[in-house]
């Protein structure tokens, strides 16, 4: 098997697992990890982290399939996530989902052939009192409106870091 | 009218600028219940403080904290555990992400104090998946608390040791149910169990666990410094202490209000969330995070408890009272939340995972505009198949939130159907 982790990922592992009697628990936290690393999580990288956790890759299959934070397939650099519960709803966001796919032209669900956005709805994030919200990446944007949905995508689409 | 300024327990040192870190937190009372807990106090003298204040649980089921702790078998031979449930996926809710982003040392302090109480040497906060900033932010105080020997061996010298862990849950809403919880936590997928037994006796890794919400948690630190009598006063006398009220929707002032348990709903909405949003009149209220049957506009001048909720046929569940005004459609309203279940499903009971399915498609079937007036004595019928069918209380409350709309908006629902709007 080539895929490996990073020298750097490697020493995390192993200090995530010292937290728990039981290896498999350090699965979720591992499959955080892959994610960063790989991007998304395929059958070999499955099969990595089900080796390291000394368990059946269908066990590692069974928690990627259920959690929606996993990836099966790559996503865009940016992975635009949009709440669509209620207090968002309330506060607009059904439009603001329209607005965004007519903007990046790609259907909730779908990646600009650039790669660079995902666009996603998601349920509660639990960030209600700045609702209409959406998470890109790791990031909150609370209080949303097309101006400032136009401003953040902008400057995401700026950036020419790689 | 200006609202009365009402004493706060969970939020007092809020407005202190950088409180999140050890220092500043120490120097306002920080980390002083934890000396009077380990070095004044016997676990059995927390335990009839925390007994005394009637804590009930602020996650949703309300459960009173310390007869849960209670329920943990004393002489066994295993090890126990204590889990934070940090996992707040409630729709509505966000005040334990208030707490552990403001004031995470408080809830750390809560933690290593039940961990003593209780006899447990190893905790996890399982936070959301999606609060990645949050969990940063934890880490920090965690790695603070180590230093300071809070954390760690021999804590204050005292031969009590405790290890504290973060640990990331990856977007399943069914795993803030106490027993998904366990098994998310084991590494598996979020499947609740069948109890009993109960995890006060077999939880986490088949050994006796706690599991409390992070709001309950919080609570821990003042009932030590003032006492079990003082914080039941601040209270209601079965359910004692403050509330924070996640408050959303509709409303001119979103956010968490730190109040009395008992205090008047009308009042949250109307004095200190501001009121409703300009031009916009109340339609309906959902009292307890999206899970709680829906109260009508008139029904709203009701006190915000335990118990007081459950008598008007809802629930006080996570506190989070969702306001929705007069333009908003109750079949959006319907829609979110079946769509909600349906999604959050995680499949293993046949009523919970077919029955939102079809309840789902039904709403679509009638949002689309091609509903039969049938169609929601049919939407009762599949909510009634579900009640009391499924292991944990996401079927009862799927359940619940769709039969209560469908009977306090039926004529609306009605007329929708047959385009007399």
């Amino acid at each position: 098997m080539s895929l490996k982790f990073s020298p750097e990922a490697e020493k995390q592992i192993k200090e995530i697992i010292k937290h728990y009697p039981e290896k498999q628990s350090a699965l979720l936290p591992i499959l955080h990890l892959a994610q960063k690393e790989f991007g998304y999580i395929n059958e070999e990288v499955e099969n990595l982290v089900a080796q390291i956790l000394d368990i059946k890759p269908i066990k590692v299959r069974e928690v990627v399939t259920f959690y929606t934070m996993f990836h099966q397939k790559p996503v865009g650099k940016y992975h635009i996530q949009v709440c669509r519960n209620i207090s968002c709803s309330l506060n607009g966001a059904e439009d603001l989902i329209n607005y965004i796919s007519e903007k990046l032209g790609i259907k909730v669900g779908e990646t600009t052939p650039d790669q660079k956005f995902t666009l996603s709805v998601v349920e509660c994030l639990g960030a209600c009192e700045h609702a209409p919200c959406m998470q890109i990446n790791s990031e909150y944007y609370g209080n949303l409106d097309k101006k400032k949905i136009d401003l953040i995508l902008e400057r995401l689409n700026n950036d020419t870091d790689d | 009218m200006t609202p009365m300024i009402k004493e706060k327990l969970i939020t007092r040192n809020l407005e202190i600028e950088n409180l999140y870190k050890i220092e500043i937190y120490k120097k306002y009372e920080g980390y002083q219940a934890l000396r009077k807990a380990l070095l004044q106090m016997t676990p059995e003298q927390i335990l009839e403080e925390v007994k005394k204040a009637n804590l009930r649980g602020r996650g949703g089921a309300g459960f009173p904290a310390g007869l849960k702790w209670g329920f943990v078998p004393k002489d066994i031979d295993k090890p126990k555990y204590l889990c934070v449930n940090a996992d707040e996926g409630e729709p509505g809710t966000f005040k334990d992400r208030f707490i552990m982003t403001n004031n995470p040392h408080l809830l750390i302090e809560g933690i290593i104090i039940t961990c003593y109480c209780v006899g447990i040497h190893t905790a996890y906060i399982y936070i959301r998946g999606e609060y990645e900033h949050v969990a940063q932010r934890l880490e920090q105080a965690i790695k603070e608390a180590y230093k300071n020997n809070y954390l760690g061996e021999s804590i204050l010298n005292t031969g009590f040791s405790l290890n504290l862990y973060i640990h990331r849950g990856a977007g399943a809403y069914i795993c803030g149910e106490e027993t998904a919880l366990l098994e998310s936590l084991e590494g598996k997928r979020g499947h609740p169990r069948l109890k009993p037994p109960f995890p006060a006796s077999v939880g986490l890794y088949k050994c006796p666990t706690v599991i409390n919400n992070v709001e309950t948690i919080s609570n821990i630190p003042i009932i030590i410094l003032k006492g079990g009598e003082w914080f039941v006063k601040k209270g209601l006398p079965k359910d004692g202490g403050t509330r924070l009220f996640s408050v959303s929707g509709s409303v001119k002032n979103p956010g968490v209000y730190e109040l009395p348990t008992g205090i008047n709903l009308k009042d949250i909405i109307f004095n200190y969330a501001g009121g409703m949003k300009e031009g916009k009149e109340l339609k309906a209220v959902i009292p307890g995070g999206l899970s709680a049957p829906i109260l009508k506009a008139e029904e709203i001048d009701i006190p915000m408890d335990c118990e007081s909720l459950m008598n008007a046929n809802s629930m006080l569940g996570s506190s989070a009272i969702i306001v929705i005004d007069n333009e908003t459609p109750i079949i959006d309203v319907l829609r979110i939340i079946v769509n909600f279940y349906a999604h959050e499903s995680c499949g293993q009971c046949t009523p919970c995972r077919n029955g939102t399915w079809w309840m789902k498609n039904i709403v679509k079937r009638i949002f689309e505009g091609n509903g039969k007036v049938s169609d929601i004595d049919n939407l009762l019928r599949i909510a009634n198949n579900i009640f009391g069918k499924t292991l944990c209380p996401m079927g009862d409350a799927a359940s619940m939130a769709v039969r209560a709309i469908l009977e306090k908006f039926r004529e609306e629902i009605e007329n929708y159907i047959q385009g007399k709007e």
